[in-house]
């Protein structure tokens, strides 16, 4: 029990990221039916970007500002353009499928035109240890935990408390009586792809310092973040950031009570138990369900 | 009208059906190997097609039953038993898991199914990986024989192609039969609509399951050559990319044409071959591919046949009309 405090802020951490990355996974699925299955390869892209930067000689604030840039304009306006608007017309399952290619596309242009070995990363937070009530903590995870928090905080401002939110939520309620009482229901899905290639250009920032940039990080970031986005409740917001700190817990401690061997497996297990028997998520509506 | 394109279809096939057994005879071993592959994907591949073609449930899972039919293979013939009984073993047991996996069908659909069977696929290879004492874990099983058929023995590559291209033979036959009988029908009845196919009294419970059961137990028969096939395995050809893999074949080939697992595992297996000249691109070129093939027709290239065929029927059938129309009009 000794190191239990450092795991759940290790856990809290990682959840974090894994709760920014779910909440952009599930404000695409609510305003344009997309099952984005490339959003982890969307979390490690960004860090190569601003890899990129810097070996073209950018100071790391600039490669930082260049990164989320280029990820907006890719993964945001580019995605949305090129990909989901072509195909949302033939259904969600050809567009999942679609986007399943697209991991692929984005992991071996990543291996071709970078490396295909794991490369280090800056950490926007200074790295030692702090002491918290007589104990050493690392200083790392609290700064991303900070960040983390900061960034859910001010995402759900933006959605509850501003006028563009309560649009945006017009929209993945309802298109069609948005579009009646005035919403501009485009300008809107637009946003929210934005805000999906901001939050992953983000959490890549946070989470890359921890892992490394690697071409085949985004397996297990893109399955750590459709379970939190399941787990808590597919259609609700503050369900993913409740699953993406569950899941980040449940995955530290599994790492240090379960064997190593299986710590990936617990928190499958949890999403098949939750699919079987809670599928509308533990803070989810039930949608409703054909048969 | 249709008499002679029955025909045609027809001398289409046994000409394919030549050609596959005559022009192997002087490929070399890697060359026969390819085509075994292919032969055996075709057949994983088109388990996946009657789970998700023909009854519409989505199942990321089906690399994880080529790879329970491999495993089965190699740690039963290695311990010298016949590849016949490691594929009764085979079969029972990736119908049984998939009819268990099928359960989860019956509560929730699309999405939560593909990540319900995207856990289970990861689940799978986690066991194959971690239990040492069964499948000797990432050091992998070697030294896979070859099975002796009506005592022939198919050690060398062409006679367990012919091994690989009957069992695709017979798995067609037994297909084919299958989406032509009331089954087969039930299936896309699940799929068209499922609420009407329960109240014209089809029991959708049991096809559902029916359906996983059965697709789950074609992956079991391909793995259950796979591992002859390569005479090595380890966990990781059997990881989630092959369930994509998979997926994607069914996908680009067609979902729902009983062709289109043919087709997208020919291109799944021997693209990479003829592209080799484009080295590590080639992923990234596939990958594009799709997402074009997709945009312009996601029934996949039996999609973009069909759509053709029936343009020319329907235009062929207006062309009738007209002259119909003014033989009419000419009569009176």
């Amino acid at each position: 029990m000794s190191n239990l405090l450092d795991l759940l802020v290790a856990g809290l951490a990682t959840g974090a990221i894994y709760a920014i990355v779910a909440v952009g996974f599930t404000l695409l699925w609510q305003t344009s039916q997309t099952i984005n299955f490339a959003q982890g390869e969307f979390v490690m892209l960004p860090a190569f970007l601003m890899l990129a930067a810097m070996h073209a000689g950018a100071p790391f604030w600039l490669a930082i500002l260049i990164g989320i840039l280029l990820s907006l304009l890719l993964l945001g306006l580019g995605f949305k353009m090129l990909l989901v608007d072509p195909m949302l017309r033939h259904g969600v399952l050809p567009l999942a499928i679609a986007t399943m290619a697209l991991a692929i596309g984005i992991k071996e242009a990543v291996k071709q035109f970078f490396s295909a070995e794991a490369s280090p990363f800056p950490s926007v937070v200074p790295a030692g240890d702090i002491a918290i009530f007589g104990r050493m903590v690392s200083l790392q995870s609290l700064g991303v935990l900070a960040l983390a928090i900061l960034a859910v905080v001010g995402l759900t401002a933006l959605l509850n408390r501003t006028s563009i939110g309560h649009q945006m939520q017009a929209t993945a309620q309802n298109p069609t009586v948005a579009r009646i009482i005035g919403v501009p229901v485009e300008r809107m899905i637009l946003l929210t792809f934005l805000i999906n290639a901001f939050l992953v250009a983000l959490a890549s920032l946070l989470i890359t310092p921890i892992y490394l940039a690697k071409f085949s990080s985004g397996e297990v970031l893109g399955q750590a973040a459709f379970i939190a986005a399941i787990v808590g409740g597919f259609n609700q917001v503050r369900g993913a950031i409740a699953g993406g700190l569950l899941i980040g817990v449940v995955d530290n401690l599994a790492a240090a009570y379960v064997s190593t061997q299986y710590r990936a497996a617990v928190p499958l297990i949890l999403l098949i138990v939750i699919i079987l028997f809670r599928p509308q998520g533990i803070l989810g509506r039930a949608e409703e369900r054909t048969v | 009208m249709k008499g002679p394109g029955k025909y045609w279809r027809i001398a289409l096939g046994v000409v394919v059906i030549a050609g596959l057994i005559v022009v192997p005879l002087n490929f070399n071993r890697y060359g026969l190997f390819i085509l075994s592959q292919w032969a055996v994907m075709t057949i994983a591949a088109m388990g996946l097609n009657l789970t998700l073609g023909y009854a519409g449930q989505v199942s990321l899972a089906q690399g994880a039953f080529v790879g329970i039919g491999a495993y089965a293979a190699a740690i039963m013939t290695t311990q010298g038993m016949p590849l016949a009984a490691a594929l009764g073993v085979a079969v029972v047991l990736c119908f049984a898991v998939g009819w268990l996996l099928g359960y989860p069908a019956l509560r929730v659909q699309h999405h939560y199914l593909a990540f319900v069977t995207l856990a289970f696929s990861t689940l799978a290879f986690l066991v194959f990986r971690n239990e040492d004492w069964l499948t000797k874990g990432i050091y992998g099983i070697s030294n896979i024989p070859r099975p002796t058929i009506f005592g022939f023995a198919t050690n060398r590559p062409l006679p367990f192609y012919y091994v690989c291209l009957g069992s695709l033979g017979i798995v067609s036959v037994a297909m084919w039969w299958l989406i032509r009988s009331p089954w087969g029908r039930a299936f896309l009845a699940l799929r068209e609509n499922p609420v009407r196919a329960l109240s014209l009294g089809i029991d959708t419970r049991r096809y559902t399951l029916m359906a996983f059961a059965i697709g789950s137990a074609l992956g079991g028969v391909a793995g259950t050559l796979y591992a002859p096939l390569t005479q090595y395995i380890d966990p990781v050809p059997f990881n989630l990319s092959l369930s994509l893999d998979l997926l994607m074949m069914v996908i680009v080939g067609g979902a729902g044409f009983f062709f289109g697992p043919f087709l997208g595992a020919m291109i799944a297996v021997l693209l990479p071959e003829w592209l080799r000249f484009t080295e590590g691109y080639y992923l990234m070129l596939y990958a594009t591919a799709v997402i074009g093939l997709l945009i312009y027709s996601p029934s996949g290239i039996l999609g973009i046949l069909d759509r053709v065929l029936a343009e020319r029927r329907s235009k062929a059938a207006s062309a009738r009309r007209a002259v119909a129309k003014s033989g009419l009009e000419a009569a009176p």
